[in-house]
This record gives structure tokens, C-alpha cells and sequence, in this order.
């Protein structure tokens, strides 16, 4: 069914893992900021904790691009084979996480969570075979 | 000080593990019954979602959401991921050992790699720890 060009395949692809990157990213910056929700809502309750994450314009910032990132997979899926695309950009995601989260969320990504990016990009790419 | 988590963390991480790949099989199987879906008829996905099984599948992944986020509360995204990947591997089993259907050698393969690698980021601090800015020590 693939009718794209390989850059339009690719492009296609890297744009639904980079906004999912995005998406993680900010919401997990989000909740770092916002801190531990389970202490949250012993405080004040589910409807507090809810509160809090929906108030934080990054989280929302965060489901757009989630939400961007879907409709980029929808549209990918229109153009190129879904056991390309949906492998393919699972995998990139994985791999652009670890990359994005030490990066920006300056997380300690040691080699241990090197190894667990790259063996699981590798393993979500194969379950597909 | 190295973060371990409690029992409680772990069942989140188990709910976040298990509800995304629950939930996802929920709504395939659903939207198998109610039939393709095209940007003519999307009329259709209001009809979906008299669907039970679309509506267990929905309070499923709403269940994920939630759990995930809470999770990313007090554990890095780094260590979160990959429990999502282990979602993958609980659909590959429920696949072949309920569903009786073929798993390949690489599927196989695949399911190695993604348990090695939640077990190397299981095996290590779930919090980065970042040095309070001076004169702000508790």
C-alpha cells in the first residue's frame, strides 16, 4: 500500500515520534513540578490531584501534542504500511524519550537506561515481525 | 539515597502494565463488531460507543492515563517507559496462550529484549536525584 517516498515515509514518521517525544516529555516535566500526586490527594483528595494536573498548562501543552501526534500517526497510516509505521515510530519514540529526558528533564539516564532504550526500541520493532 | 519503591508503586506500575494493553485489546475487539470506519461515515464512532466491549476498552485506557501519570509523579520517564513497553510482551503472551494464535521467532525474540531491558531499568533507582539549590536544604 506504500504509495509515499521514502523521505515522505520518514518524515511521516519521525513527525509522529517527535510529537509523541514532545508529549511525553512535557507531561513528565509536568508531574515533576506538580510532585508525588498520591501525596496530593491524601491532602485533598482526588478531586485536588485532578485539579492540579489539569491546571498545569504544561500537562495541556503536553496532550496537544500527544493528541498532534496521534492524528500525525492517522495521517502516517493513510500514506505507508502500518507494519512500517507503527513499529517504526514506537521504537523512535523509545529511543528519543531517553534522549529528550536527559536532555530536558535532566534525568540521570546511566548506561543501565541506555541499554533498556535500545533493547526495547529493538524488541518493540521485532514484536511485529 | 537510592529510590526504591513500595509494594503500592508496584501496582501502579502493574496497572499502568496491564490496563493500556488490556485496554487497547478491548477496543480492537470492539470495533472489529462494529465494522470499518471511514471519513464518510464517522457517524459510525458515536455508534461505537454503545459498544460494551469500546466502553470497557475507553475506561481501561482512561485507568492507564491515570496510573501512567501518577507514576510519572514520583518515578522518572525513563524508568516509567519501559513498563509500557512491557505492555507489548502481556498482549503477545495473552495472544499465544489464550488466544492461541502464532507467536514467530522474532516475536519471541522481541519479548526477550523488551523483559531484558525492564529488567535493567527495574534493577536501578527509580528518581533521579537532584541536588536542592543552596539554601534551600530542608
Amino acid at each position: 500500500m506504500t504509495v509515499a517516498s521514502p523521505f515522505e515515509t520518514w518524515a511521516t514518521i519521525v513527525t509522529v515520534a517527535a510529537t509523541a517525544v514532545a508529549g511525553d516529555v512535557l507531561t513528565a516535566g509536568a508531574m515533576r513540578k506538580i510532585g508525588d500526586l498520591d501525596e496530593i490527594r491524601a491532602h485533598s483528595g482526588l478531586a485536588g490531584a485532578i485539579k492540579a494536573v489539569v491546571g498545569s498548562p504544561m500537562f495541556l501543552l503536553g496532550v496537544l501534542s500527544m493528541a498532534a501526534s496521534f492524528f500525525s500517526l492517522l495521517f502516517t497510516l493513510s500514506n505507508v504500511d502500518v507494519s512500517l509505521a507503527a513499529p517504526a515510530s514506537a521504537s523512535l519514540t523509545f529511543l528519543g524519550n531517553a534522549v529528550a529526558a536527559k536532555l530536558f528533564l535532566k534525568e540521570n539516564v546511566d548506561r543501565r537506561r541506555w541499554l533498556a532504550a535500545l533493547f526495547v526500541c529493538a524488541g518493540v520493532f521485532l514484536l511485529s515481525k | 539515597m537510592k529510590h526504591t519503591l513500595t509494594p503500592q508503586r508496584y501496582l501502579i506500575l502493574l496497572a499502568v502494565m496491564l490496563t493500556a494493553s488490556v485496554g487497547d485489546t478491548l477496543l480492537s475487539h470492539g470495533m472489529t463488531q462494529v465494522g470499518p470506519v471511514s471519513l464518510a461515515h464517522l457517524g459510525l464512532l458515536l455508534a461505537a460507543m454503545k459498544n460494551p466491549w469500546v466502553v470497557a476498552g475507553i475506561l481501561c485506557l482512561l485507568g492507564f492515563f491515570a496510573s501512567y501519570l501518577t507514576a510519572l509523579s514520583w518515578a522518572d520517564l525513563t524508568f516509567v517507559l519501559p513498563a509500557t513497553a512491557f505492555g507489548y510482551v502481556v498482549v503477545a503472551l495473552l495472544s499465544k496462550f489464550w488466544l492461541h494464535e502464532a507467536v514467530s521467532v522474532y516475536r519471541w525474540a522481541g519479548i526477550l529484549l523488551i523483559v531484558c531491558g525492564v529488567g535493567f531499568v527495574a534493577n536501578g533507582p527509580s528518581l533521579t536525584e537532584h541536588p536542592q539549590p543552596a539554601g534551600k536544604e530542608a
